[in-house]
């Protein structure tokens, strides 16, 4: 199943995607243009992997990191599908990032790889923009450079993890104005989602609706304001965001 | 007196009170009462923000090496880092020492609690925002290098202690010259002042909130003082801010928690 958080005529709904429209938990069925798309989840601890494909790690002209590079994130980055992204004035070099994200779904502390998957409740698509004039070499990537307000959308979908069949296997690509960008796939990480729970649960407790977004393939370019970045992961959905102006 | 916002353990509700510091008790309910017969869970709910590097003397202690590769050129703009919700713990709650090393760091931070969503804010109105002040222990796994975001250091299961409250911003006359002082098994081992901030609260929030937004509810730490004292198992930490309080936990071996409060 796949499930969203939506505003409707005023409230905020959960709902489930069915022929002809999304459900809302009071059975009332609505079109997507006509809902306001949230964050997919209620999120808590929000986890980011920086160079966990290799191809993206060789782009930015880095080795592989011989401990995983993680940094967190504050809610206030989450934005839904459709949402806005700004690019400030003075940043020459904004890149989107097409992640799939592993939601977590019950308490996780010292759990190995192969019983990681039970402590997952779904995936769904983030676009972790980062804005590389801000970047510092203390703990890089620091905040300002990835913790700015509304620049991380996410959604539109969770999706169960029973209905995806290989989430390392899944094909993710990016469309600029509907021109494809970036392209991947998930079998290219480093630390593969089970190795990552596995890593994380080692030193500190995973709450459910624990958030990881696993890294980007290469294929990251500049985006301007007025751009359409679409976000697109095989099975799970694709997530639509325009780049825009500061006002 | 003082008045304070403090949750009450085991009672969900924030509640306000009227403190005397020196005198130690506290009224609610306009009824007295002892501090050291009263627990108290954490009063924080929102995001828990570090700041790395804003004393001087802990600026100082990295400054040579800041030409140098990793860094190249000394920092710019706020260096932040989250203190994540598993961290987080009370007053007079364990710190777990974790089962890989054998002392940790204590961070003795001043934490700005927000009481309203602060976005890009001029300096002469940062304090606007804020709803007051509490104590927090950032407790850290010791590490040299801040070259890349240290989590595994700093995001340990109970490594941030908060509370025992929050004063109201109206009763602490200054914010930046406010005296720390750290004290392991009675011993005191720190002492520092707000007034040795690189960026003081005003600028802080405003150089913040330039770039990002703190909620309602937020914590932004000023940071922690240099030569920050190292705890092992089984000592009692306490962290005292003027016009604050005093913070207290003690550190026990994290395998040896099975079935305690954690």
């Amino acid at each position: 199943m796949k499930h969203a958080r939506v505003a409707f005529e005023g409230s905020i709904h959960e709902a489930v995607q069915v022929e002809g429209g999304i459900q809302l938990t009071n059975g009332k069925i609505v079109q997507e243009n006509n809902v306001v798309w949230l964050p997919p989840f209620v999120p808590q601890t929000i986890f980011a992997l920086g160079l966990n494909y290799a191809d993206h790690a060789k782009e930015l002209s880095f080795n592989t990191p011989t401990e995983p590079l993680v940094f967190l994130k504050g809610k206030n980055t989450l934005t839904g599908h459709l949402s806005q992204t700004v690019r400030p004035h003075d940043v020459t070099f904004m890149h989107y990032e097409c992640e799939l994200a592993v939601v977590i779904g019950k308490t996780a502390k010292n759990i190995k790889e192969k019983e990681a998957y039970e402590y997952v409740r779904g995936y769904t698509i983030a676009n972790d923009y980062a804005f590389r004039d801000y970047l510092e070499n203390y703990y890089r990537p620091n905040l300002r450079v990835k913790n700015r307000d509304a620049s991380t959308p996410i959604g539109p979908w969770l999706v169960d993890r029973e209905d995806i069949e290989d989430p390392m296997n899944l094909q993710l690509r990016t469309f600029v104005n509907g021109v494809k960008t970036q392209e991947g796939n998930t079998n290219d990480m480093i630390l593969s989602i089970s190795q990552l729970i596995e890593f994380l649960s080692s030193f500190m407790t995973l709450n459910p609706g624990d958030v990881i977004l696993t890294g980007t393939p290469k294929g990251s370019v500049n985006t301007k304001v007025g751009d359409e970045v679409v976000t697109e992961i095989e099975s799970i959905g694709c997530l639509v965001n325009t780049v825009v102006a500061e006002r | 007196m003082r008045k304070i916002i403090f949750k009450q353990q085991g009672i969900p509700q924030l509640k306000e009170g009227l403190l005397d510091i020196k005198k130690n008790y506290l009224i609610m309910n306009e009824r007295k009462n002892k501090i050291n017969e009263l627990a108290f869970d954490n009063p924080v709910s929102g995001t828990v923000y570090g700041t790395l590097l804003n004393y001087e003397g802990s600026f100082k202690e990295l400054e040579q090496k800041m030409y140098e590769d990793p860094y190249k050129e000394p920092p710019k703009a706020p260096i932040l880092y989250i203190k994540p919700i598993n961290t987080f713990a009370s007053a007079g709650s364990i710190i777990p020492l974790p089962s890989d090393v054998s002392k940790v760091k204590i961070g003795a931070a001043l934490g700005i609690v927000f009481g309203k969503t602060a976005t890009k804010v001029k300096e002469e109105e940062a304090l606007n925002f804020v709803l007051g002040y509490t104590i927090v222990n950032d407790v850290q796994i010791p590490h040299t290098n801040v070259y890349r975001p240290a989590i595994k250091e700093i995001a340990r299961d109970g490594f941030c202690p908060i509370g025992p409250w929050i004063v109201k911003k109206g009763f602490v006359k200054n914010p930046d010259s406010l005296f720390i002082r750290v004290a392991i098994n009675g011993d005191i081992k720190q002492e520092n002042s707000t007034a040795n901030l690189i960026r003081p609260i005003r600028k802080l929030i405003s150089d913040v909130t330039e770039f990002m937004t703190l909620y309602s509810g937020d914590v932004l730490l000023v940071g922690i003082p240099e030569c920050a004292p190292l705890a092992k198992a089984e000592d009692h930490v306490s962290i005292q801010i003027e016009g604050i309080g005093v913070l207290e936990n003690t550190v026990k071996k994290e395998h040896s928690l099975v079935g305690e409060r954690l």
